[in-house]
């Protein structure tokens, strides 16, 4: 069948749908805009993050080029060739985080990456897409919603790479790139009683969860519930981000005239806690513009998700756009305050390379699932 | 599982995938609508104090120190300046690695360990937030250089200038102004925490900390905008600080060199007071030590050095050294005496050299083997007679002559703003008691009667009651301050009276005392003529000191014993080491009719008080008079000047 499908678009061109400019690209023109539109926006904010630093902005934006290279490769594969090479990609992953494990770099007494002679790079990113794609590879040949033993086997394919990550450490990472495994499960629809089973034990796993972690992280939780406690060592960077999207108010002080961001006093100003420098400079309608262009974006994903015909580009579509999302929320949630800081970037705004190339990987994928529909209707 | 089940239904996923994506997407918006009603708490509910909280960040009010006031002599000498002074400090919030940070600073700058044990030490201090704290004074121009070159590296890392105190007159002064010293924690308790905030250095001691009120001024602010490393970025706003005021003291820097000069390499102490006002006009205290080295503090080895010296350079004689006044309080005894009507003024003893109580009893020596033969009241004073005092001691007693010499201040601090002083002692009968020595015996009263004894005096009690004497009795408070300096529109400067100077707090440091007043004002003559004696007289003790003068020195001579001289041991001064030699002393005002300077002289093993000390207080009054006619001829050819 795969066979078949795959033979359609040229055996049958008159059954493909209308072509335009962009279905020759094979890039999702509305996504696309969003993204440009999102990098622009990221871009303009992190020149003031970085103290008016152009260096930041170019280096940033040569990333930005770089990651809409790969998305446009990406876009230009079919979603069944990744199906194929998921199970091979998935077992090369495991062996790269073993190997971080053993023989990786690092920094802060984590060790995240691997040195090869010119460049690093992080093992973690590479499965951020490749375990979506392995967990919707395995589900999408199965009876939907997944039986119960599936099910089991879905979720030991999540932990297995989570639990090497979480072993870096990296606990936000890993969660999120267990997210990203869940929401497959989520979408193929397994019975309710499932899910609301999972969160009753992982309600009950916390404690546990505490009894893995290291003393950073749980500092940084304990610092999350009271920022106070340390004001001038792990509470700073969140009374600061506080203080400074507090003080932006509505309308911002001013672009490049953020005191707390200007002055130094916001930590990671050009990377996990830029959304503080756009709070303040450019008020709660700077935030709300991005959330707008966020909230585009994963529309976008989700009805490219529920177009796709067949479930697995259905399952890795959403997940990378829910995944997106939760990079958004967690992101925000943590510098307004409201979640613990975990190392999670803003997508598309944040300083950083490995992260602006994943996500642009993803939305690779989410063009590819748009791209190679067929028009068969049921 | 069978075929059947595994066999999938692409419109039911397709069903079941478009309800999860909505479930999801609603659960995305809920998330987001969690998100911006964070964003709504933080930025408009919570907006104005997160916004407070902002300006507190980079918004500080920094204080700075006002200048501390000047010292002038009563010539407009400056004694005591302010001078720039590079330090380099660190700010504890902003430094993050200390260590580090202190090893980057020692490859950079010579740091001794001992500065950094002080560094350590002040960091242990009770801090404002954000104050630094000093590493290392007194920067040149290359360290400074050289810091700032690296101050990326170095955060929490400053230069900060600074006007430090100095004394252009090192050591000679020192015993007379005191000095500056950085504060520590049991001043900064003490003092008003918001005038200080800016403030490092603190009068320690004498005219520096009496008069801090005065010298120091109001702090100032500046509301600066600094960067979270703590550099300041800009100024925004700031309240000047109003500069301490500048003081006048009644010293004469001249005088009072000359006066050092005169006990020069001796131990010795001389304090030389203007009668009409009290003013001090030189306050010698030999040796002394340098008082720049005390601002900034001193290194432990020099301080060693200091404080283990035979000579004791640390010691303030003049205000602290407490000796027995020897001959020097007879002319005060015995105007007591007759004052008291206890004894006639004409009363006269026969004295073979020594006196007993009984018949046969201890013989209380005379200073001269074999006696002065007849003596009175006048011969008894310029010859300095024990014995005649011995008896007249003995018949008015120990409480009247007790009552008399504390009208003249001893046994109390009468100073007005030297309150290091101390009070020496005046014997009594209570005293005594009082202080567990027993009962008092009638051979005490003889020893009081001779200055020898109980009774300990310090050169500036000696030196107010030569001025009290001078006064015929009237009472001025020996005092430094003259006046404090007003700068009007013309930067003419202007002494304002000492004596309107009030500073609240002060009140009490010191005994107010009322003048002499005598039942027979005529005695007052009596014993200034025999204390002009003294010098001016055929047998006077200091008569080689007397000669060739256009006006009359009255005075008295002093020895005291340092050692206790066993009956009838044959004295000799030279067999005695040099630390067991008597002490010379001398008091003395002049001109005696007009007095205009009272003197005290104490040269510590000095030998004989006519000998030694006599001629220095001459000097001195020669010394004064030579600058009275100087300055007198000087404001003649300037007034001359101006007329023309």
């Amino acid at each position: 069948m795969a066979d078949f499908q795959r033979t359609m678009p040229d055996a049958h061109p008159h059954l493909a749908r209308r072509r335009g400019f962009w279905s020759y690209t094979r890039l999702d023109g509305i996504l696309l805009l969003l993204i440009l539109i999102l990098c622009g926006f990221g871009l303009v904010v992190l020149y003031s993050a970085s103290g008016g630093d152009m260096g930041y902005v170019i280096r940033q934006a040569v990333r930005m080029g770089a990651g809409l290279f790969v998305m446009t490769v990406f876009a230009q594969m079919r979603p069944q060739l990744f199906a194929r090479w998921a199970p091979a990609m998935y077992v090369i992953s495991l062996g790269l985080l073993l190997a971080v494990l053993l023989v990786g770099v690092g920094a802060k007494g984590a060790q995240r990456w691997i040195a090869l002679p010119g460049f690093r790079f992080q093992p973690a990113e590479v499965v951020k897409l490749v375990l979506p794609l392995m967990v919707a590879c395995y589900l999408a040949n199965r009876p939907l919603p997944p039986s119960f033993r599936h099910i089991v086997i879905s979720l030991v394919l999540i932990f297995v790479p989570v639990v090497l990550i979480m072993k870096q450490p990296d606990l936000g990472t890993s969660l999120l790139i267990a997210a990203s495994g869940i929401f497959v499960l989520l979408l193929s629809g397994i019975y309710w009683r499932y899910i609301f089973g999972a969160l009753a034990v992982a309600a009950a796993g916390l404690p546990g969860l505490w009894m893995v972690m290291k003393d950073y992280q749980k500092q940084r939780v304990l610092t999350f519930l009271d920022p106070e406690s340390d004001p001038l060592g792990a509470g700073w960077n969140i009374i600061q981000s506080k203080a400074a999207i507090g003080s932006g108010g509505l309308e911002g002080k001013g672009w490049m005239l953020g005191t707390q961001s200007q002055l130094d006093f916001l930590p990671e100003s050009h990377t996990d806690f830029i959304i503080a420098v756009l709070g303040e400079e450019m008020g709660m309608i700077g935030i709300l513009a991005l959330l707008l262009i966020y909230l585009l974006i994963i529309s976008r994903g989700l009805v490219i998700a529920v177009k796709a015909q067949d479930s697995f580009g259905r399952l890795v579509a959403g997940s990378v756009t829910l995944t997106f999302f939760v990079y958004v929320f967690v992101n925000i949630g943590m510098v307004t305050g409201i979640l613990p800081v975990v190392g999670v970037p803003l997508p598309l705004v944040s300083y950083g390379g490995t992260s602006i190339v994943t996500l642009m990987a993803g939305f690779g994928l989410l063009m590819s699932v748009q791209a190679h529909r067929q028009m068969i209707t049921h | 599982m069978s075929a059947f089940d595994s066999l999938k239904d692409h419109t039911k996923e397709g069903r079941v995938f478009l309800a999860r994506s909505v479930i999801a997407f609603m659960v995305v918006l809920l998330l987001l609508g969690i998100l911006i009603g964070r964003l709504y708490f933080l930025q408009v509910v919570q907006h104005d104090q997160l916004a407070a909280l902002s300006d507190d960040n980079r918004i500080q009010l920094q204080p700075v120190a006002p200048t501390r006031g000047l010292i002038y002599d009563r010539n407009g000498t400056l004694l005591a300046d302010n001078r720039p002074s590079y330090s380099v400090t660190l700010l504890k919030e902003k430094v993050g690695d200390l260590e580090a940070t202190l090893t980057e600073l020692q490859r950079l700058i010579p740091i001794t360990d001992r500065e950094l044990t002080s560094f350590r030490k002040r960091l242990k201090q009770r801090r404002r937030p954000y104050e630094t704290v000093p590493l290392r004074f007194r920067l040149t121009d290359d360290e400074i250089a050289r810091i700032a070159v690296n101050y990326q590296r170095l955060p929490g890392v400053q230069v900060e200038a600074d006007l430090i105190r100095y004394y252009p007159f090192g050591a000679s002064l020192v015993h007379a102004l005191g000095y500056v010293g950085r504060i520590n924690e049991k001043e900064l308790q003490r003092t008003d925490a918001k005038n200080y905030s800016g403030t490092h250095y603190i009068g320690k001691l004498g005219i520096e900390r009496f008069y801090e009120p005065l010298l120091h001024g109001q702090v100032g602010y500046h509301k600066v905008e600094t960067n979270a490393r703590g550099r300041v970025m800009r100024v925004l706003e700031q309240t000047d600080p109003v500069p301490g005021e500048d003081i006048v003291l009644h010293l004469d820097i001249r005088l009072q060199q000359a006066a050092e000069k005169l006990v020069e390499g001796r131990r010795a102490s001389i304090v030389a007071i203007d009668p009409k006002t009290g003013g001090i006009l030189a306050l010698v205290s030999n040796p002394g030590y340098d008082p720049n080295l005390f601002v900034t503090g001193i290194s432990t080895k020099a301080y060693k050095a200091l404080r283990e010296s035979p000579d004791l350079p640390l010691f303030n004689r003049a205000l602290r050294g407490q000796y027995p006044p020897g001959s020097t309080i007879k002319p005060m005894v015995a105007l007591g005496v007759i004052d008291s009507g206890a004894v006639s003024p004409s009363h006269t003893v026969y004295d073979p050299g020594f006196y007993t109580l009984t018949h046969g009893g201890r013989r209380y020596r005379d200073w001269k083997r074999g006696g002065h033969g007849t003596v009175g009241l006048d011969m008894a004073i310029y010859q300095s007679c024990d014995v005649w005092f011995y008896d007249v001691a003995n018949r008015t007693g120990v409480d009247i002559i007790s009552d008399y010499l504390g009208r003249f201040g001893f046994g109390q601090v009468t100073s007005l703003d030297l309150p290091e002083a101390l009070p020496g002692i005046l014997p009594s009968k209570a005293w005594k008691r009082s202080t567990g020595r027993g009962s008092w015996f009638s051979g005490d009263t003889l020893n009081l009667s001779i200055g020898q004894g109980w009774m300990l005096t310090t050169p500036l009690q000696l030196a107010t009651a030569a001025a009290v004497m001078a006064n015929r009795g009237e009472w001025k408070q020996p005092r430094m301050l003259k006046g404090v300096m007003t700068h009007n529109q013309q930067r003419d400067p202007k002494v304002i009276d000492g004596s309107v100077v009030e500073i609240s707090g002060l009140e009490g440091t010191s005994a107010v005392l009322p003048n002499v007043q005598l039942k027979n004002e005529e005695y007052w003559q009596r014993i200034i003529d025999a204390m002009v004696a003294v010098v001016h007289g055929p047998r006077g003790t200091a008569r080689k000191v007397g000669r060739g003068l256009d006006f009359q020195i009255a005075g008295k001579t002093g020895t005291a014993q340092v050692v206790g001289i066993k009956q009838d041991a044959v004295y000799d001064a030279e067999s005695l080491a040099e630390r067991h030699r008597d002490h010379a002393l001398f008091l003395a005002f002049a001109p005696a009719d007009k007095p205009e300077i009272a003197v005290s002289v104490i040269v510590e093993n000095g030998g004989g008080g006519s000998s030694t000390a006599a001629p220095i207080a001459r000097d001195v009054i020669d010394a004064f008079m030579a600058l009275k006619k100087l300055d007198a001829d000087e404001s003649l050819s300037t007034g001359e000047a101006t007329d023309g």
